[in-house]
């Protein structure tokens, strides 16, 4: 099927069982621990050898020499891979970084050995007798001190390196208030719960790899392009997935090791990545440098926007494009953004949930808090003034739905605005002093080509097939409630399978783009099931209703069981998108609203009550929705309070390498949130007029909290994360 | 992790002795630290000697009017009890403010005091670090030390002692009570327990080879108000950038000992004096030898203001 012009009134409408707050179908499997992850698909692969990876210990250099003899006689070990046996090794077109390092190594900890052996203690215990010398060399790991040697990046995922529009450097020097500020954001860890996991298996030439990956159809290109082995000789399969957050995008090193530890032990292997090495062997969300200009008239128009970021990567590595939202989130005649990638020896910089806004809105957001103070307006106020309804670099282009006013109005209203006293550093509660904050959301809307497979059996049960894969998102759920609907039948009608490269291939989990497309993807297929039903049945096409189980037309009525007859019957489709995103910009909006207390003592920041209001087209499932977006906002917390990867600039690596020391907010950080979705649909986005929401959610929440840290107590504070250190020097005196 | 071979003591003084036949034992209690730092092998026992069994897990009433609490008391119970609720509540708010619950289900006295320090470094095996591998250099003095200490710092090492329960237990001037292979017991007064870093930071406490702690005594009441305050980035579930456990009085005289600082809970009698004075005064004296680094400036600042807030809460304010 292929979506060309917008939706019309379809099956989908009828939000029976889509737009449903449903429990997730594979709830009752994870609560009870049946659902099987990587590391557990213990019957699938039976008596696996454990392999274990040894982290290179320096920043950058080489090896030059490593000693396997005492780790090889070590008692249980079977083999021991390095870059040196492993054979000829190619990379993966989503990799930077070598997976398999050596005798180059190009940052801390990547993997130079895997040490496969009897048991997991075993392997570990000879990973440690493993004996490597290196040459240091000199590297470059601090983003400050290279930003300036930063080249403009090629184009990739977040569009053009610079764009322009009028003459911003006039336009900003005539602006009767202007706004020039520097901010930084840090390097990040995706730091989810599942480590990197994999069983590998082989059968002659044909590998199986049982994995914890977002993106199925990459995975299994860049494992054949790796190994150079064809892509049907290799099957991987993600059924669910503990949380990715763009760390399991790629093929990483936990597949390729077990992949190459199993061929040559000649039975499966299984690694799971070991904390310690998640942070520095993976990928992170890359630290930015932004510098932000604004100018206004005294009435608060803006007539200038300028947005430039630095970032840094390995040599071939790409930038984080934190300057996306400022090219559509205000109007403004003059315009300029850039971006500049420099050379950096630290571990692999790429996509983290939002990746570009997320850093990005966290900068623009406190830029536009500062300017409405100086222009003394109501931050909320100040932006709905500068709301467009078209995309400002392209104004042939308009939204193809934008509900910004409206999420920040009805934010305002739910959350009680009107009480927060607009001078900072003015209310408080005992030793608290308290403030508010307010940030707007943007996170473009992606539609992806996706494919999947449908059965309709003799009993009249519905079995989907399709890579997709649920990382904790709702994925099943959500595919399951399109085909319920689509088809007529009960949720408990319909079987979700996914995750298998034997499926057809999806779009993938990723850039907010899974739930939307997959599940539009699905209703591709059942739409073709529908026609093959009717054709089947000899009733008319055009006429016929699915609905409690049956198809019915001009007064007959037959059940899909018997439809389905003895053979049952299959199809296959894949949704398939024109240009409607080339004429319209889509994209999701949000409003964030955030009140904190900070400790006048100890400047500690501590989060008292969130809400978010989302206009992200339909929500195909506000219970799933919802979660996602509590989830974005609470990382939202933790960029805003506390995540920070440091940096051991002499070394060059991140030193709080584990989740004792990379701290992300626990429970007693987040008391209280609340989503509001504006009741919506995009016909433009997709036959299901949904969108992305998993990623809108922590879209502009750390500005949110940084700019209610400056209502409190009067700090303003650019540089992420938010500690107690970065304020108490300017907290009121204490006796 | 290391092989090792592994028993299960009967008494006290059995388990001193076989640690004195096991060169490079160690005494296992809860395991919440060991363990993980033999996995990591950090700690390289070849023999542990599981404690568990001791009954060393009463408290019991001193004839001095204190209390008598066992090596083995675990952390979760000690927090709870009804005496140290009502007459040490600085204790039983230390307790309750480090780790998790599950952790302090599991966490010992004894086990608690000898907890190792959280120094990154420390953790890395690839780094040097003089703590773990005497003689190889602290990665901590140039590198990342926001967490580490300010004060009683050597060009060895500048790592914490993280306990929360050793800064209440400095506070309330507790002993350790202990016995040698030989069979001899000895008690450790609190502030002799733990020692600095010098030239030595692998050496954490005065224990010698083979001395096991059965129990830490606390003398009798202080009366006052009692206050733990744990300052840290999130609100749970992380240790101390710096901590406060102060028992003050209605006249304004009391206690003050600091964690988060230094090798070890770090107290300064004669500064106590200046408490009338208030919380710069105070922390002018405490923290006069500080050399804290470029990451850790902050919390000389820091102590002075979590100090504020401590007498400021003592006077109910
Ligand atoms: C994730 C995490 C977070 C934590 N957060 C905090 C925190 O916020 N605040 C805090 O204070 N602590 C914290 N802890 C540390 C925790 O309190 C300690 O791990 C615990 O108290 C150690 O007690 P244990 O009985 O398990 O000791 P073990 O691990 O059994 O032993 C520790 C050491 O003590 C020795 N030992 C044990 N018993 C004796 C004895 N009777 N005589 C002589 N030597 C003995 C052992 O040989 C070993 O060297 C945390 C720990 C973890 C894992
Ligand atoms: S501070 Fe101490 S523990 Fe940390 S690296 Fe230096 S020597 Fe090791």
């Amino acid at each position: 099927m292929k979506f060309e012009t917008p939706a019309t009134t379809n099956p989908i409408d009828q939000l029976k069982v889509v737009g449903q707050p449903l429990d997730r179908v594979d709830g009752p499997l994870k609560t009870t621990g049946k659902a099987p992850y990587a590391y557990e698909q213990h019957e699938a692969a039976p008596n696996p050898a454990y392999g274990y990876v040894v982290g290179a210990a320096i920043g950058k250099g080489r090896i030059s020499s490593m000693d396997l003899g005492q780790a090889k006689a070590a008692p249980g070990v079977l083999a021991i891979i390095t870059a040196e046996n492993a054979g000829k090794l190619d990379k993966g077109d989503h990799n930077t970084a070598k997976l398999l390092g050596g005798p180059e190594i190009q940052h801390y900890h990547q993997a130079i050995a895997v040490v496969v052996a009897e048991t997991f203690e075993q392997a570990r215990s000879a990973a440690q007798l493993v004996r490597v010398k290196y040459e240091a060399a000199k590297g470059s790991f601090d983003l400050a001190s290279v930003k300036d040697s930063g080249k403009k990046p090629k184009e990739g995922f977040g569009g053009p390196p610079e764009t322009a529009v009028g003459d911003f450097d006039k336009a900003f020097a005539a602006a009767p208030v202007q706004l020039d500020a520097t901010y930084t954001t840090p390097d990040q860890s995706h730091a989810m719960i599942e480590p990197h996991a994999t069983i590998a298996a082989w059968e002659g030439d044909k590998l199986t790899i049982w994995t914890s990956n977002q993106m199925v159809g990459w995975g299994v290109g860049d494992m054949a392009k790796t190994l150079g082995i064809q892509k049907e000789n290799v099957r991987l399969i993600s059924p669910f997935i503990g949380g990715g957050f763009g760390g399991k995008l790629f093929l990483r090193a936990d597949a390729l090791l077990a992949a190459l530890g199993a061929r040559a032990v000649k039975r499966p292997v299984k690694i799971a990545l070991q904390r310690a090495l998640m942070i520095n062997n993976t990928t992170h969300r890359p630290a930015t440098i932004q510098r932000i200009r604004l100018g206004a008239t005294k009435d608060g128009q803006l007539s200038a926007i300028a947005h430039e970021s630095w970032s840094g990567d390995l040599p071939g590595g790409e930038p984080e494009t934190a300057v996306s939202q400022t090219r559509l989130l205000y109007a403004g005649a003059n315009r300029l953004t850039a971006m500049r990638l420099a050379e950096l020896d630290l571990p692999e910089g790429n996509a983290m949930r939002a990746p570009g806004e997320a850093p990005g809105m966290m900068a623009l957001e406190i830029a536009v808090d500062e300017m409405a103070e100086k222009l003394g307006m109501d931050p909320v106020e100040f932006r709905i003034l500068n709301d467009t309804q078209v995309d400002p670099e392209k104004p042939e282009r308009p939204f193809s739905q934008r509900r910004l006013i409206e999420c920040l109005r009805t934010g305002a209203e739910k959350f009680g605005w009107d009480k927060r006293n607009a001078k900072p550093g003015q209310t408080r509660e005992g030793r608290w002093l308290m403030g508010m904050g307010v940030a707007a959301a943007l996170r473009n809307n992606l539609v992806m080509k996706s494919a999947a497979r449908v059965k309709l059996d003799k009993s009249g049960h519905i079995t989907v097939e399709t890579d997709m894969t649920d990382i904790g998102t709702g994925s099943y759920t959500v595919i399951a409630q399109t085909a319920a609907e689509t088809l007529g039948v009960s949720l408990d009608k319909v079987t979700v399978r996914l995750g298998d490269s034997t499926f057809p291939v999806s779009c993938g989990s990723g850039g907010q783009w899974g739930g939307n497309s997959s599940s539009s993807g699905v209703y591709a297929a059942c739409m073709k099931l529908r026609a093959a039903i009717t054709l089947k049945t000899g009733l008319s096409a055009t006429e016929a209703i699915f609905a409690d189980g049956k198809v019915s037309a001009g007064g007959r009525s037959v059940s899909l069981a018997e439809a389905a007859g003895d053979k049952g019957l299959e199809v296959e489709d894949t949704m398939e998108y024109g240009d409607l995103d080339k004429k319209f910009q889509q994209s999701t909006f949000g409003a964030h609203y955030v009140e904190v207390a900070v400790d006048s003592f100890t400047g500690e920041t501590r989060v008292r009550r969130m809400l978010a209001v989302c206009a992200a087209g339909r929500i195909l499932n506000p219970k799933t929705a919802r979660s996602q977006v509590i989830g974005a906002m609470t990382m939202g917390v933790g960029a805003a309070l506390m995540e920070e990867l440091k940096v051991d600039k002499k070394r060059g690596f991140f030193v709080n390498h584990d989740l004792a020391s990379y701290e992300v907010p626990v429970h007693a950080d987040i008391p209280h949130q609340e989503v509001i979705f504006l009741d919506e649909t995009d016909p433009i986005s997709s036959p299901l007029k949904a969108k992305g929401v998993g990623e809108l959610g922590i879209c502009g929440v750390g500005a949110a909290v940084a700019n209610a840290i400056y209502n409190a107590t009067g700090v303003r504070v650019r540089d992420y994360p938010i500690t107690l250190d970065k304020l108490i020097d300017q907290l009121p005196a204490v006796a | 992790m290391k092989p090792f071979t592994y028993e299960r003591a009967e008494s006290p003084a059995a388990a001193a002795g076989a640690a004195m036949r096991h060169p490079g034992a160690k005494f296992v209690a809860g395991g919440t630290n060991l363990l993980d730092l033999m996995k990591l092998e950090i700690e390289e026992p070849m023999h542990l000697i599981d404690v568990n069994g001791l009954q060393l897990d009463k408290i019991e009433p001193t004839p001095e009017g204190g209390l008598r609490i066992g090596a083995l008391v675990r952390n979760t119970d000690l927090a709870a009890d009804e005496r140290v609720r009502r007459d040490y509540g600085v204790l039983s708010r230390a307790l309750v403010a480090g780790a998790s619950g599950q952790l302090r289900n599991m966490a010992t006295t004894a086990g608690n005091l000898l907890q190792r320090t959280r120094c990154p470094y420390f953790y890395d095996t690839n780094q040097p670090c003089n703590k773990r591998l005497p003689g190889s250099g602290c990665s901590a003095v140039d590198g990342a030390s926001r967490q580490l200490a300010i004060i009683g710092v050597s060009e060895a090492c500048i790592a914490t002692h993280p306990s929360d329960m050793a800064v209440a237990l400095r506070v309330l001037d507790a002993s350790v009570e202990t016995i040698l292979p030989d069979g001899t017991t000895r008690t450790i007064p609190i502030a002799d327990f733990h020692r600095l870093p010098g030239d030595t930071p692998h050496l954490e406490t005065v224990l010698q080879p083979g001395e096991l702690i059965t129990a830490v005594t606390l003398p009798k009441p202080l009366g006052g108000t009692h206050i733990y305050h744990k300052v840290r980035d999130r609100a749970s579930y992380a240790f101390a950038l710096v901590s406060i456990a102060a028992v003050i009085q209605r006249d304004g005289s009391g206690r003050v000992a600091v964690g988060g600082v230094a090798h070890k809970p770090w107290r300064v009698e004669a500064a106590e004096a200046e408490l009338p004075r208030g919380a710069k005064a105070v922390t002018e004296r405490l923290l006069a030898d500080a050399k804290p680094t470029k990451d850790n400036a902050f919390k000389v600042k820091l102590v002075e203001r979590v100090l504020g807030a401590v007498l400021a809460e003592a006077k109910g304010a």
